[in-house]
């Protein structure tokens, strides 16, 4: 014990660990360099990180040497916005950014097989009708059911097609876009 | 002291002269072969790059794959390779090298174990911002992922240790690779990039022109580091450090890699800061400079924690806040406000929460802040001054066996390395192993020098001395360049005796031999409440094997002694070792168990180690004996 001045712990409050506060869910994009390897750098960094990631998007942009990412992954202020500064550091990320907070449209699409039956059959599909989905298969048994929407409708119509008996599910995962003229993509410097 | 023979062998400069003659004749050989110029071939293409960009040596080790490089290497005599006896060795030294002079190291493998073998020492430069180079060789394109022979997913090993890495399928494409490469090794906060080079890349005929700097900036828009620090950040540390009591610099490699230890020394003489360092911020400022207070964390100096501990503003510069640093961080400096400045924005937050964040270049913010920053006088620290100096006495006068001898006057760790450093001027490389060694260097090498401490902070890779030793003779040759190693890390890699008699690399090898893993045996004394196990370490005849290898060699038990041999080694024109029997149970204190506080320190433990067997009078431990106790004899 050095006998030093305020080190007594209980006296002076505990220093915060980075990352203990509030966990909530973050969408973050990402434009990176089209390129052979540049998922499995993401990937790789946020497995070494330890950020757990809930959803990843990926797709081509506009112009087509860059492509674009879409995580989710849910943490607190500091643990998330550790994420991004990591994601910056590889050399193939182009832009990042957190738009948790910000006015955005979030859709994702679900395809879901539910198993039917010839009287059950005008339920399921009133209930994606009602839903803004459609059936785009239909068999003896089975129909599938497309939803595009917020992950709460896609949740909803989960929830309620599961009486039914679902025989499998796919989800792509929230794809982002922000309201108004901004755009993302237009900010990545060149 | 006794001294091996010197046998006169591979490493003789007549040796040298005949393989340089023989060098000549083969080039020449191979120039009537061909029977006249030939195509440029993307390992010429690799050569220039690397001439371009200012390398004169490559560390490495042939293998199948990367054969059409040293096909060619002969046509780029401005490029020195060095045979080393193991590729880890390799990616060591080049580490080495750029520690010690600031450029960035090469080093070359081939495809499969010649890739893996570099690995830790890619890791180690990864850990520390070492900017290296390391080049592989794969095999050929067609053959990539097929499981051929040597064949191995290195650049996927590579990639999350390494700042950057590519595979390079094509000739074309080598002049911009190499180029991209060293910029990203030696820009920002500096790391190793990885190329890996298939077979037929490297002897694909090429005309791809080299880039210029501007290019490679221009085709990297997502590599932009940030130098300059937010001005009003600067402000509001300017304005703290007005307003503190007892302010304290944290400098870290940081400051080194900037080049702004003038402006750390200017910032603490205008406001009268006394300066702490990190292990990788050593040399930072002369330690003999007045506001030089010393080494910090887990086995830093008791005073030097204590003034963390008692801080109402810590100012970090260009260091990480690691748990080396801060151990337990809920306790870690209870009353101070975190000023944390550093390149890397994600360093930032990462492992304590900053009142003052800046992202910049250490040198660039110090010089922003130096304007802004009020002139103090000493005066008005009287009363933290007279304190800091209180608590230097006392843990300096607790820690140090200045007399050489510990218990009954068997030599003690302390004091080889402090001999070692002042028999050397305080200007030579000391490079460390891993350990206690580690530990003694970095407490008691009196360092006065930038980048004259070299030293596996992050990674803690043992076997690192000696190679990255040779690194720091052949970066920077006007200086000596010690190996401080351990019995056990030096084992690791002592198979490099041969490439620094072979290549007459002038290190100087200090072997500090416990025939123990002496810090392992530390925390299973204190930690593991004395279960020893595998911390006995039998060792040949040191002697005899540097005999066999044709190195000088002495061996030292005593402190009056090793004077004499640290002169007889540095007399040397050439690579020399001295064998130092040290004390066989000395811990390094202070000590910080894991998961303590800076508060926390252990200073002695039980008995500290006392052990009856041991002493100028009672007989050693001799591992080699079969009939020798396990696992000591507490």
């Amino acid at each position: 014990m050095s006998g030093a001045p305020n080190s007594a712990a209980g006296v002076t409050p505990a220093r915060a660990l980075p990352g203990s506060g509030d966990e909530r869910r973050h969408l973050i994009v990402a434009i990176v360099n089209n390129r052979p390897g540049v998922l499995n750098r993401v990937a790789s960094l946020m497995r070494a990180r330890n950020f757990n990631i809930e959803s990843l998007a990926v797709s081509a942009t506009e112009r087509s040497d860059t492509s674009r990412m879409t995580l989710t992954i849910v943490g607190d202020e500091v643990h998330v916005e550790q994420a991004t500064k990591q994601l910056y550091k590889l050399i193939d990320v182009l832009k990042v950014q957190d738009v948790t907070d910000e006015a955005i449209v979030e859709h994702e699409l679900a395809l879901i097989k539910v198993r039917v039956t010839g009287k059950s059959r005008p339920e399921v599909v009133s209930i994606a009708e009602m839903h803004r989905g459609r059936v785009v298969d239909l068999s003896d048994d089975a129909v599938i059911v497309e939803i595009v929407g917020e992950p709460s409708e896609v949740d909803r119509v989960v929830e309620l097609l599961r009486e039914f008996g679902i025989k499998e599910l796919v989800r792509t995962g929230s794809v982002v876009m922000s309201r108004g003229s901004g755009s993302i993509e237009e900010q990545v410097k060149r | 002291m006794t001294q091996a023979k010197h046998v006169p062998g591979a490493g003789s400069s007549a040796a040298l002269a005949s393989e340089r003659a023989r060098k000549e004749m083969l080039r020449d050989a191979r120039i009537e072969r061909r029977g006249g110029p030939r195509p440029r071939i993307g390992a010429d293409a690799l050569c220039e790059a690397l001439l371009l960009q200012g390398s004169t040596s490559i560390w490495g080790y042939p293998g199948g794959v990367i054969l059409p490089l040293y096909d060619v290497l002969v046509d780029h005599p401005g490029l020195r390779h060095i045979l080393v006896r193991h590729e880890q060795a390799a990616a060591h030294a080049a580490d080495g090298y750029a520690r010690a002079s600031g450029k960035v190291g090469v080093c070359l493998g081939t495809s499969g174990p010649g890739a893996t073998n570099l690995v830790t020492g890619i890791g180690t430069s990864m850990l520390d911002s070492v900017p290296v180079v390391a080049i592989t060789g794969n095999v050929p394109g067609v053959l990539l992922g097929k499981d051929a022979f040597q064949e191995i997913d290195i650049t996927g090993i590579t990639l999350p240790m390494t700042k950057h890495n590519y595979l390079v399928r094509s000739a074309d494409e080598i002049p911009h690779v190499i180029a991209e490469a060293f910029h990203i090794a030696r820009s920002g906060r500096p790391g190793p990039v990885h190329v890996d080079i298939t077979k037929d890349a490297l002897m694909g005929e090429t005309s791809a022109p080299h880039p210029t700097q501007s290019e490679v900036e221009a085709g990297l828009p997502g590599y932009r580091p940030k130098m300059d620090g937010n001005a009003r950040q600067i402000k509001l540390l300017a304005d703290a450090i007005a307003a503190a009591k007892r302010p304290l610099i944290l400098a870290g490699h940081g400051v080194l890699i900037a080049q702004g230890e003038r402006e750390l020394l200017e910032l603490a003489r205008q406001a009268q800061i006394p300066i702490a360092w990190t292990l990788l911020g050593i040399g930072v400022v002369d330690e003999a400079d007045p506001l030089a207070y010393g080494y910090m964390g887990m086995h830093g100096w008791k005073h030097v924690n204590r003034a963390i501990q008692s801080s109402d503003l810590l100012i970090g510069i260009g260091m990480r806040y690691d748990d080396r640093v801060t151990g337990n961080v809920r306790t870690f400096a209870p009353s101070a406000k975190i000023v944390h400045i550093d390149i890397d924005p994600a360093e930032i937050g990462k492992n304590v929460v900053a009142d003052i964040p800046i992202v910049g270049d250490a040198k660039r913010v110090l010089e922003a802040l130096l304007p802004m920053t009020e002139r103090v006088d000493p005066a008005a620290r009287a009363t933290y001054f007279t304190e800091l100096a209180t608590w230097r006495k006392e843990s300096e006068s607790s820690a140090w066996h200045g007399s050489g001898g510990w218990r009954d006057g068997v030599l003690s760790a302390d004091f080889v390395v402090e001999r070692i450093a002042a028999g050397s001027g305080y200007d030579a490389n000391l490079t460390a192993d891993v350990g206690q060694n580690q530990m003694w260097v970095a407490r008691y090498g009196g360092f006065k020098r930038a980048n004259s401490h070299l030293s596996s902070g992050g990674l803690g890779t043992m076997g690192f001395a000696l190679p990255a030793a040779m690194g720091a003779a052949i970066g920077t040759p006007e200086k000596t360049s010690w190996a401080i190693a351990g019995d056990g890390g030096f084992q690791m890699t002592l198979q490099e005796l041969a490439t620094i008699v072979q290549e007459r690399i002038p290190v100087k090898i200090a072997l500090m031999d416990n025939k123990k893993l002496g810090m392992i045996r530390q925390w299973q004394e204190i930690v593991y409440a004395g279960n020893y196990h595998s911390e006995q370490l039998a060792g040949p005849d040191y002697l005899k094997l540097c005999e066999a290898y044709g190195l000088p060699a002495w061996k030292v038990a005593k402190p009056e002694e090793v004077d004499a041999a640290v002169a007889a080694a540095l007399a040397v024109d050439g690579p020399a070792l001295i064998w130092f029997e040290i004390a066989e149970r000395q811990n390094v204190y202070p000590m910080m168990p894991a998961g303590k506080g800076l508060s926390d320190l252990i200073d002695k433990w039980g008995d500290d180690g006392e052990d009856v067997t041991e002493g100028a009078s009672g007989p050693r431990l001799d591992p080699t004996d079969p009939n020798a106790p396990k696992g000591g004899t507490e």
